[in-house]
């Protein structure tokens, strides 16, 4: 079915200065201000909402996670108690997952560039758009209540593994912290469902006359299925959440075993199973890690291709390999279960099928770094972000292939090794795609251009800080240092512990390098010198349009594409570039 | 647009855009992804029970917990609904919005007629037989397993929640047909709904009551 407006705006384009549909009321857009940048349906707004709250979130997040590196590196001084330590460290996953990188990279870049990039006037359905946003924020709101109720916050990991979290007597965070902390996430899953089938129905059906599924850029392909990833994992989690919050309030005992005995007491419960937890969580927990991957691989491609002044290597095969890493990873939840005590067999499948993940993934990899091949490098600002981003993908991945063979993975198990790897690849990945994405798109956001010499601090700083922690931890989980803890005492653990101040003290560069990023963001945002059309010479649908597009994003008619979203290294001396709707 | 749900914002006119996926709206589209994570949720749901009632030493035999009879009448009640909303449907095809209100008005009761004896099915498992929701059904001769009725309510409570929903999008769907402003599209978006949460109904009845 066409989408037509309710007038037929057919007879209309001849004396339209916007050229499309008059007799439509949101022609010039809303003029109040609440309207206008509040309960905004423009997904431009909406984009840059989600992106302020990711800010906004992510002083708590990497305060949080400031605070109990202190704690690690300089024990003894009571900067916490060990209850805080938990809880922190369950707030800062939580936090950082699901309010600043997905909150960022998914719904914010995603929300602000998907319509731009597939020539669109706004998403499909602007109302839920809206919608989703408003869910998401009283979600961040409830997560940060949690600190202030009685016993604290959430303190089960972000995992929430029962039995910890599933009885209220386990932990002073047990108490009220993991029933809000459930909640939060019930409405960020409400949230991200909202946001997840607008962005599917919007890049299925609303792109631009001429623009095929294979002349979509990649970052659209990304976008693309890291919903789709995110559509089909996060029912499983809600389920298992409605069954936690039975458990922990209706007496069930869906993941409560019998014979439970916690602080001394025994426990009523008959018949569960924590393992049926695990499970559920996981099956969500690791499709969401490409949830969170994916789309900064995607701005890579893009903010690769045009400061390489060549198209990406390979497209095709890009999107194929995105294809197959979908199906497999929606199948090898289980290798975060290996010493869970599930069957040995089913841990070998797992680890086959984690371990044939690597073959797309280093597809990705090769066309990433191969895109650069005798390429004439722009280094701006959102290009290191993306050849860090590249970087971070080799050297995190490295880590996983150990952490997929079961037997490795023995002794790698809930050691710093773990949480090396992750960061590297939900954090240092999807933060430098982030930036990358920032500093590329930011005339499309507010008009101007970032400082790039703030910016260039910005990525030494983030990415040195960040490499010396991570791969530091790497080494730490080699030598045996066990997660989570919050005091190390153990004479085996010391080699490795005694790295810890200064694994601190890099985190701290890094986190001074983010507030150079926050001066520049909102000076430039302020203050920046004013951008044109295309100041970048890329070639996609989103530099057709003046900065800041207007409401429904083109003056004009929407361009209609004849052609590949990577026309680079076009002309007879190979430097010119063509844009996706030249009229050639 | 005109014909379902409301949309504010800015939109593509037609012909500005590539035909849909495979020719289908955006709308239908939309509903179909939610159809397919809600099948999801419910297929946890269900998995989750049948690996809870695989690991059970003891498993109440359902024939003497519930009245199957009545649990029949339930299904059948249900399954004619879906009868009455596709018969909705080809009526707002047809473009005789007050016959395709009529028969959507009709699913809508035939939606709480399941509710109603859902209530008396609850009814009945917690006053006569002495369940709750951490605590078996109470019957002279069958094992009492708490997680029996911890599974009960939760999936017929989720699943009868999704009915309720469904029903006030029917009513609506019911009056904006009569109104002349749901067509065609609107009704089938409201009727896929409906045969989705009946077909979550003939899987919980397969597994839960008839296994």
């Amino acid at each position: 079915m066409a989408i037509t407006h309710k007038q037929g705006s057919d007879a209309a384009h001849g004396h339209d200065d916007h050229g499309h549909g008059v007799g439509d009321a949101h022609d010039h857009g809303p003029t109040g201000f609440i309207s206008k940048y509040i309960f905004s349906f423009d997904h431009k707004v909406i984009g840059i909402q989600y992106l302020l709250l990711a800010i906004g979130m992510s002083f708590i997040g990497v305060g949080l996670s400031f605070w109990f590196r202190t704690q690690l590196a300089w024990p003894g001084h009571d900067v916490m108690t060990p209850e805080q330590y938990v809880s922190f460290v369950t707030m800062h996953g939580t936090i950082m997952i699901f309010f600043v990188v997905s909150a960022a990279l998914s719904s914010g870049l995603g929300n602000l560039a998907i319509p731009l990039q597939i020539g669109a006037r706004d998403m499909a359905f602007p109302l839920l758009n809206m919608l989703s946003f408003w869910t998401i924020l009283p979600a961040a709101l409830i997560m940060i209540a949690s600190f202030f109720v009685e016993g604290g916050a959430s303190g089960g990991g972000w995992t929430v593994y029962p039995p910890l979290s599933a009885l209220r007597n386990t932990l002073p965070g047990a108490k009220w912290g993991t029933t809000l902390w459930l909640l939060a996430m019930a409405l960020f899953i409400v949230s991200f469902t909202m946001g997840g089938l607008n962005y599917t129905a919007t890049i299925l059906n609303l792109r631009a006359r001429g623009m095929s599924l294979m002349r979509m850029p990649l970052t659209i392909w990304c976008w693309l299925i890291a919903t789709l990833l995110g559509l089909l994992g996060f029912p499983a989690l809600t389920a298992a959440a409605i069954m936690l919050l039975l458990d922990r309030h209706g007496g069930t005992s869906f993941f409560l075993p019998s014979g439970l005995i916690v602080s001394g007491e025994p426990m009523a419960n008959v018949g569960g199973t924590p393992l049926l937890f695990q499970h559920l969580f996981w099956f969500l927990g690791h499709p969401e890690v490409y949830v969170l991957v994916l789309p900064a691989i995607g701005v890579a491609f893009d903010v690769i291709a045009t400061f390489a002044r060549r198209p990406p290597q390979a497209y095709r095969y890009s999107v194929y390999s995105l294809l197959v890493i979908a199906l497999l990873g929606m199948v090898v939840w289980g290798h975060h279960m290996f010493v869970s005590g599930m069957n040995p067999y089913l841990g070998k499948y797992f680890s086959i099928s984690t371990l044939l993940i690597t073959a797309p993934f280093a597809i990705l990899g090769v066309n990433l770094v191969g895109s650069l091949w005798k390429a004439r490098i722009r280094f701006t600002t959102p290009m290191l972000f993306a050849l860090g981003l590249v970087s971070a993908v080799g050297t995190g991945g490295i880590g996983g292939l150990f952490l997929a063979t079961s037997t490795a993975d023995l002794h790698f198990h809930d050691t710093y090794f773990v949480v090396g790897h992750f960061h590297l690849m939900i954090g240092v990945v999807t933060l430098t795609g982030t930036f990358a994405g920032i500093y590329y798109w930011f005339p499309k956001m507010f008009g101007r251009m970032m400082n790039e010499t703030l910016g260039k601090i910005h990525f030494w700083t983030t990415i040195i800080g960040t490499f010396a922690v991570f791969t530091i931890q790497h080494f730490q989980g080699l030598g045996g240092l066990t997660r989570r803890y919050y005091e190390y005492s153990a004479q085996v653990m010391m080699p490795a512990a005694s790295l810890n101040p200064m694994v601190t003290m890099f985190a701290f560069l890094a986190g001074a390098g983010q507030l150079v990023f926050f001066v520049n963001f909102f000076w430039s945002a302020l203050r920046g010198p004013k951008a044109g059309e295309n100041p970048w010479d890329a070639t996609t649908l989103e530099w057709t349009t003046p900065s800041p597009p207007g409401h429904g994003n083109w003056p004009g008619a929407l361009p209609v594409v004849t052609g590949d979203p990577y026309g680079y290294a076009t002309g007879p001396d190979g430097n010119g570039f063509r844009m996706q709707n030249a009229k050639d | 647009m005109s014909s379902t749900a409301v949309t504010e914002g800015h939109h593509n006119d037609a012909g500005e855009s590539e035909p849909g996926f495979y020719g289908t709206s955006w709308q239908k589209l939309m509903m179909w992804w939610f159809i397919i994570g809600d099948a999801i949720l419910f297929g946890t749901f269900l998995g989750a029970y049948g690996y809870a009632r695989l690991s059970a030493h003891a498993w109440p035999d359902p024939s003497k917990v519930f009245s199957m009879n009545f649990i029949t009448v339930m299904t059948f009640t249900l399954i004619t609904s879906s009868a009455t909303m596709a018969t909705a449907v080809a009526a707002s095809r047809a473009k005789n919005n007050r016959m395709a209100a009529h028969f959507t008005m009709l699913t809508a009761v035939g939606g709480l007629a399941f509710l109603g004896m859902q209530v008396v099915e609850w009814h009945h498992m917690i006053v006569e037989h002495g369940a709750r929701l951490a605590v078996g059904p109470q019957i002279e001769g069958v094992p009492n397993v708490p997680m029996f009725s911890a599974f009960f309510f939760t999936i017929t409570g989720f699943h009868g929640s999704h009915v309720a929903s469904g029903v006030v999008i029917l009513f609506i769907t019911a009056i904006n047909a009569y109104r002349g402003k749901s067509g065609p599209e609107g009704v089938e978006l409201s009727g896929l709904y409906w045969h989705f949460v009946d077909l979550v109904w003939v899987f919980v009845f397969g597994t839960y009551y008839l296994l």
